[in-house]
């Protein structure tokens, strides 16, 4: 996004030093730039769009069978309702010209000229209401990572209140500091593609959600963690690949522009780190659980994607397997110690995609280069510690405000409409108990034309020799 | 009549099956039923957090029989479901009072004996 990928605008300029070449740049545009570029923003945005397909089948993979259904009712809802407040407020407060902020122009898509009410995003050469759409498929990603750690247990009311609330305040207040043109982009923090907007933040609501709700009922017993097995790993490890394949819209197509083609080298860095990430994993899970844990794997996958998407367009490819490898490795032992403190987090959202977003955003101080941020070099190249005390200090903003407005939110919910459940029908299953029908019927309840010990065909003809099968025509 | 009860390993099931429909008892029922014995439990670690599983998966196989085949039928079952580990299962062997055949209403040893075109087979 992010004025600040240009490897050939200076990222320390003030944002009208910045905007006013690229303004020059948009405008110099052909038509072919325009489409060209469009076509990669929206070839992204159908991408992260995709993405969706994959948080639903990780996080169904990872609950049980008696939840499946209600994991899907929440993805589906969760992505229209990102849309709809999206379109409405959230956009404006994220991209809208404002304050250092918010944004505070352009309400329900109404714009007369997006060069002045949208001038974060006027400096690109591409179709602006697929920006639109680009943005609003990057928040929905951001609003799946919540209800992730919460499932199993939460009110289905719970999660568009908290939707609502978090796509049109909490996660565009965030962005707009950044992307947005606000105080963090003035004071040079770099996040590309959002390893501290998008992840780190869907992360830190997550941790307020789980932390309000409490943890699935058996979870913890004598004080121990005790394994709740999420019933697919199959489905767990397609949605994680679903996942990969998404993320490369969502690092590449950050560029908003394909001239130039840097989008290839991020491209090239995002599956680099997550490649490490899945070797960091399973390295840290054999050394310390002594077992080569899939689900772990899967989120190793998911920690280094996670990292890499902050620093993918200002480091190297080295560096980029560096920060997969140590993005993945982190994830086995965050997943025993967050048990340790007995919070209940059922798909690994806070290590995957909050400390490994923390640690991706942090990256960037340390190894991004001078010649790919057209300004400061990272501490461990030997430029010094400026940026990474900038990328730190704009992590401690975004933790301290999206995690207290999160507790906040939820701890509204929690005592109006009821955040949790009633034990009897967290113990039925969501499915029955929130939506009255099963995600998988012929598990719990006998279907017609279903019959279990005939494999679903109860008509079936006996094999022909079977000479054990007696048929009610040729019984005696 | 007798009623043996096999508790067994999944893979033996066939083996037995075929055998004993070639010696003219094909008529059982099997269900999945989970046990523990002296075979050991084991271990699940999901995602760092580990649990024993002390409940192994079993078959048990039901027959209800003439006096004369329980013999074979046990010498059958031991010989297929053997293989010398700890888990290979039990065989427990019921009195049965009587038997009925809900098609005919026929009682007695009549409802024990394989069909008729087996027999001629």
């Amino acid at each position: 996004m992010r004025l600040r990928s240009f490897r050939l605008v200076p990222a320390l300029a003030a944002v009208m030093l910045l905007v006013v070449p690229a303004l020059a740049a948009a405008q110099d545009a052909t038509d072919q730039d325009i489409a060209i570029n469009t076509l990669l923003v929206f070839l992204g945005a159908v991408l992260v769009l995709f993405m969706q397909a994959g948080f639903a089948m990780l996080e169904v993979g990872l609950s049980r069978m008696k939840n499946a259904g209600a994991v899907m009712a929440k993805i589906i809802i969760n992505l229209s309702v990102t849309f709809l407040v999206f379109w409405a407020v959230g956009f404006s407060l994220g991209f809208g010209d404002g304050n250092g902020f918010v944004g505070s122009s352009g309400w329900f898509l109404d714009v007369s000229d997006p060069a002045t009410d949208f001038s974060s995003l006027a400096g690109y050469a591409a179709n602006f209401e697929v920006m639109f759409f680009f943005q609003a498929t990057f928040a929905a990603v951001s609003l799946a990572i919540v209800f992730g750690t919460m499932l199993d247990r939460t009110k289905f009311a719970a999660y568009i209140i908290f939707g609502i609330v978090y796509i049109g305040l909490i996660y565009p207040t965030v962005a707009h500091w950044t992307w947005g043109g606000g105080w963090l982009f003035q004071d040079g923090f770099l996040d590309f593609a959002g390893s501290s907007i998008v992840h780190l933040q869907g992360a830190l609501a997550a941790l307020a959600g789980t932390l309000i709700l409490g943890p699935r009922i058996g979870k913890f017993r004598d004080g121990k963690a005790s394994p709740i097995p999420g019933h697919s790993m199959p489905l767990m490890v397609l949605g994680v690949i679903i996942l990969w394949v998404g993320w490369m819209g969502f690092n590449p197509a950050s560029f908003l522009s394909a001239i130039g083609a840097n989008f290839a080298d991020v491209a090239v860095n995002t599956n680099l780190a997550a490649a490490a990430g899945v070797i960091g994993a399973t390295v840290a899970s054999l050394l310390m659980f002594k077992t080569l844990d899939v689900s772990q794997m899967g989120n190793g996958a998911i920690a280094g994607l996670v990292a890499i998407t902050a620093p993918c367009a200002f480091v190297d490819p080295w560096a980029a397997v560096v920060i997969g490898l140590v993005g993945g490795a982190i994830v086995p032992p965050l997943v025993i110690a967050i048990d340790k403190l007995r919070v209940d987090d059922p798909v690994g959202a806070l290590p995957a995609h909050g400390v490994a977003g923390i640690w991706g955003t942090l990256a960037i101080g340390l190894f991004c280069t001078a010649e790919r941020t057209g300004a400061r070099e990272g501490l461990l190249l030997g430029g010094g510690g400026e940026q990474l005390w900038v990328q730190f200090y704009g992590i401690a903003a975004t933790v301290g405000f999206t995690l207290v407005a999160c507790l906040i939110v939820f701890t509204a919910i929690k005592y109006t409409i009821g955040l949790r459940v009633s034990e009897e029908h967290e113990l039925a299953g969501l499915d029955i108990s929130e939506h009255g029908m099963f995600g998988y019927p012929e598990r719990f309840i006998d279907v017609q034309g279903a019959e279990s010990d005939s494999g679903g065909h109860p008509a079936a003809p006996a094999p022909t020799g079977a000479a054990t099968v007696t048929t009610p025509a040729t019984a005696s | 009549m007798k009623k043996i009860e096999a508790f067994i390993r999944h893979e033996a099931l066939e083996a037995i099956h075929d055998k004993l429909a070639t010696m003219g008892l094909p008529s059982m029922s099997v269900t999945e039923v989970k046990g523990s014995g002296r075979q050991k439990g084991f271990t699940e670690s999901y995602r760092g957090a580990k649990t024993t599983i002390f409940l192994r998966p079993k078959l048990k196989l039901e027959m209800v029989l003439d006096d004369t085949d329980v013999d074979r039928a046990i010498d059958a079952i031991l010989e297929l479901a053997h293989t010398g580990e700890p888990g290979d299962g039990k065989i427990f062997v019921f009195a049965v009072e009587e038997s009925i055949r809900v098609r005919t209403g026929e009682r007695g040893d009549v409802v024990l004996a394989p069909h008729p075109e087996e027999t001629a087979a």
